[in-house]
């Protein structure tokens, strides 16, 4: 087991301008379930491969515990790619699939078995070692080969995508399974997914990645409750997020017809590159619908109702807009009772629950105080 | 997402094909029994329209990925699968989606690797697989594709000459970049090693290795000669004198690995003592090209070497050395190539192609005139070899009957 370091690590690819990873520094801890997410092209794939070795570091170190590994070979670096290939082989008694490439690497025949029976009965094998795999699930077929990697005892396990062929419903089950192997195990992992949910899932922390800069890391918690900057705040969260850019009137955020009031600490940080505007988000989930009175509720003409059985999401526009101010997406989304949905065309009160507003710079996109 | 097919030249028949059933399930009457490789994915083969065609079940993602790496390969000819299509948005009968499915055209005279151990122990069989695929992985990484599943299971022989070519049958994993970097060509290597013994491992403990094979010999013994192949292929030379004649070396050996320079360049050190070579651009396919240039015959590398060492033999047997070499090349085409391959009866034409007939022919000569203890004319060696070798060889132009699958395809799903 061990940490990984990326200390300034970048990537320019041949060719290109712009890096595509850029002086990356990341620090994950022994045992750490880590997750690099992001929209295509983000560098979340890059990252990961230069920590396999398969990409260049052309700037940086990268660091497996206290080795650096920036130009140490991929098979030399104590890692395992899990998931790459999972053929398994008809006439080899499981034991032999899981343990073969041990022997390759000319561990002593005692040893390769007692590893096979350590990964066998971390993995519910134990009863079919001596079977062939035409004998097994589809399952148990692919915890054979997960065993593969296992037995290995890397002391970083890689993961890239491994759920995108999957269809939906086998994606959640997968997914657990991995969460809670990589617990029992307790090896470093970093997985690569373009799926906030996934990340949200599964990780025990997050980074998340755009245009080749880390934007964030930290728990999932974290990264839901206090986004670093708009980015983070639209990425992380589903539905996403309902992000604005509003003019500030009289010390407060005009939404419509609605002012919402900032903090002194708030206004304090407005800088004249902002040019009078802030960037306010709010949760669909953080948002309750209030009646007529209520001060700085904010009104919503319903225009569609999606009703989930558990929850349900009203799909509505936010009418006087100021014409210098505009939402990030068509529709402001809100959470409402299933039980109690409003009419489609009807109009709606919304309010911000006291501490879930987000706060951003009009200017920077960065997270301002509240 | 709506029923689409994307296809290059779309065929169609492909529309006659039974998509809203699982691939698993497709009737006998559609599916031809081809021999297989282990694979991840239910593959099937089904005629049509006079021509056999791959059938592999992924998702969508996946085929249209794979579809595209094929494409890009062909461009940049490297031998691969023909690929036909990919045909998404599939629903069963009651309305659930299936998977994608991409189809390739099937390699004619292509054989998979555990066909080849099934038919007969012919020793050596493993050394001279290594061989085509050691040659395969140079030609793409050269090429900038990094495989991230090398295997023989995913790659298909053809015979040629005494040797095998190598063919790329599943990009699944592929990338293409500009350039690879050393660590995604060792990454691959180390994969290609690894699987490679496995695969050997496997036909050992099914008894269909020969037992003089040891599989993790193999496995280095591939590690090894990617290296030399890649040294040769493309390290940088230092000469300091008799430069000309050295450059003219290095060209002739890389030619006789079979490869052409398109580009090499020449710098001299600081202080101009030495001259410093690289290979830039090889061309793999040298003795191929020749040899079409001479006759239009299009044909591997190997039976290309073999074809032109006849050619040159005839040459000089016609006293024709002070004739230009294409008037010697049209002369060994009319009076000695043509004449072998029409002595062989038509119904027997499908079991080899023509270049590997006459190659084995040749051979077959060869060992004729060594026994007899003297020279056995063409036309005697024909009708022996027709009679005692060709007439009992399986037709390899698609090897239909032969089911080497032992294992149905590991699902991609975990249960539960």
């Amino acid at each position: 087991m061990a940490t990984v370091t990326f200390d300034g690590a970048t990537r320019i690819y041949p060719g290109a301008t712009k890096p595509a990873v850029d002086k990356l520094d990341l620090s994950i801890a022994d045992g750490e379930f880590l997750v690099l997410v992001g929209p295509s092209g983000c560098g979340k794939s890059t990252s990961l491969r230069m920590l396999a070795g398969l990409e260049e570091v052309n700037e940086g170190r990268i660091f497996i515990g206290d080795r650096d590994v920036t130009d140490v070979q991929p098979k030399d670096r104590d890692i395992a790619m899990v998931f790459q290939n999972y053929a398994l082989y008809p006439h080899m008694t499981v034991a032999d699939n899981m343990g073969f490439a041990l022997k390759i690497a000319g561990l002593p025949k005692d040893q390769i078995r007692s590893r096979v029976e350590e990964a066998a009965k971390i993995l519910d094998l134990e009863e079919y070692l001596t079977r062939k795999p035409k004998a097994l699930s589809g399952g148990q077929r692919q915890r054979v080969a997960m065993g593969r990697a296992i037995v290995r005892q890397p002391r970083v396990f890689l993961m890239d995508e491994p759920l995108s062929n999957l269809d939906a419903k086998l994606r959640v089950s997968t997914r657990t399974q991995i969460a809670s192997l990589q617990r029992r195990l307790d090896v470093t992992t970093v997985y690569v997914t373009h799926d906030q949910t996934e990340a949200l899932t599964m990780g025990d922390r997050i980074a998340v990645l755009k245009d080749g800069l880390l934007q964030q890391v930290g728990t999932p918690l974290e990264q839901y409750d206090t986004p670093a900057n708009v980015f983070v705040a639209s990425f992380i969260g589903s539905p996403a997020m309902n992000i604005g850019t509003f003019p500030i009137v009289d010390g407060a955020a005009q939404v419509g017809d609605a002012k919402l009031p900032l903090t002194r600490t708030t206004l304090a940080a407005v800088t004249p590159d902002d040019d009078g505007k802030i960037v306010v988000g709010f949760r669909p989930e953080s948002l309750d619908i209030v009646t007529e009175a209520a001060p700085g509720a904010i009104a919503v003409e319903v225009d569609i109702v999606e009703e989930l059985g558990s929850d349900a999401f009203v799909y509505g526009r936010v009418p006087n807009l100021d014409p210098r101010a505009s939402f990030t997406s068509d529709h402001v989304i809100v959470r409402a009772d299933p039980r109690d949905v409003p009419a489609k065309g009807s109009v709606v009160r919304v309010t911000v629950r006291p501490g879930e507003q987000h706060i951003f710079s009009a200017a920077t996109g960065l997270r301002l105080p509240a | 997402m709506a029923f689409n097919i994307t296809a290059a030249a779309p065929d169609p028949a492909l529309l006659d094909l039974p998509w809203a059933t699982p691939l698993a399930d497709w009737p006998p009457d559609v599916v031809a029994a081809l021999p297989r490789g282990i694979s991840r994915h239910v593959v099937r083969f089904v005629k049509l329209s006079d021509r056999v065609l791959a059938v592999k079940e992924i998702a969508p993602r996946a085929a249209h990925h794979e579809y595209r790496m094929l494409r890009d390969l062909a461009a940049l000819g490297v031998p691969s699968v023909t690929a036909v299509g990919v045909v998404s948005g599939r629903v069963d009968e009651s309305g659930e989606p299936l998977d994608a499915a991409l189809v390739t055209r099937h390699l004619q005279f292509s054989l998979p690797y555990r066909a080849l151990f099934a038919n007969q122990l012919v020793p050596d069989t493993a050394s001279r697989l290594l061989d085509a695929l050691v040659a395969l992985l140079v030609r793409l990484h050269l090429a900038g594709f990094y495989w991230g599943d090398v295997s023989l299971s995913n790659t298909l022989f053809r015979r040629d000459a005494s040797a095998f070519a190598a063919y790329l049958v599943d990009a699944e994993t592929g990338e293409l970049h500009p350039e690879l970097t050393e660590g995604q060509r060792m990454y691959d290597l180390d994969l290609a090693q690894t699987n490679i013994i496995g695969e050997l491992m496997d036909l050992e403990a099914g008894d269909r290795l020969d037992p003089g094979t040891d599989p993790l010999a193999v496995g280095e013994d591939l590690v090894t000669r990617y290296l030399a192949l890649w040294d040769a292929l493309t390290q940088e030379e230092t000469v300091t004198d008799n430069a000309k004649w050295q450059v003219a070396a290095r060209i002739a050996e890389l030619n006789s690995l079979g490869f052409d320079v398109g580009e090499l360049t020449m710098a001299s050190d600081e202080n101009g003592s030495a001259l410093k070579i690289q290979p830039k651009v090889v061309e793999p396919g040298h003795h191929a090209r020749r040899l079409a240039r001479l006759t239009g015959l299009e044909v591997q590398e190997n039976q290309a070497r073999r074809l032109l060492n006849d050619l040159d033999a005839h040459r000089h047997d016609r006293g024709m050395t002070d004739e230009s070499e294409e008037f010697a090349a049209h002369d060994w085409v009319a009076n000695v190539f043509e004449p072998t391959i029409k002595a062989i009866p038509l119904d027997l034409r499908g079991k080899l192609e023509p270049a590997q007939i006459f190659h084995e022919v040749q051979e077959h000569r060869w060992f004729m005139s060594q026994t007899e203890g003297r020279y056995v004319p063409m036309d005697q060696a024909v009708q022996h070899y027709v009679d005692h070798v060709l007439r009992h060889r399986r037709d390899e132009a698609s090897l239909i009957g032969v089911d080497t699958r032992t294992l149905p395809p590991v699902p991609d799903l975990p249960a539960g």
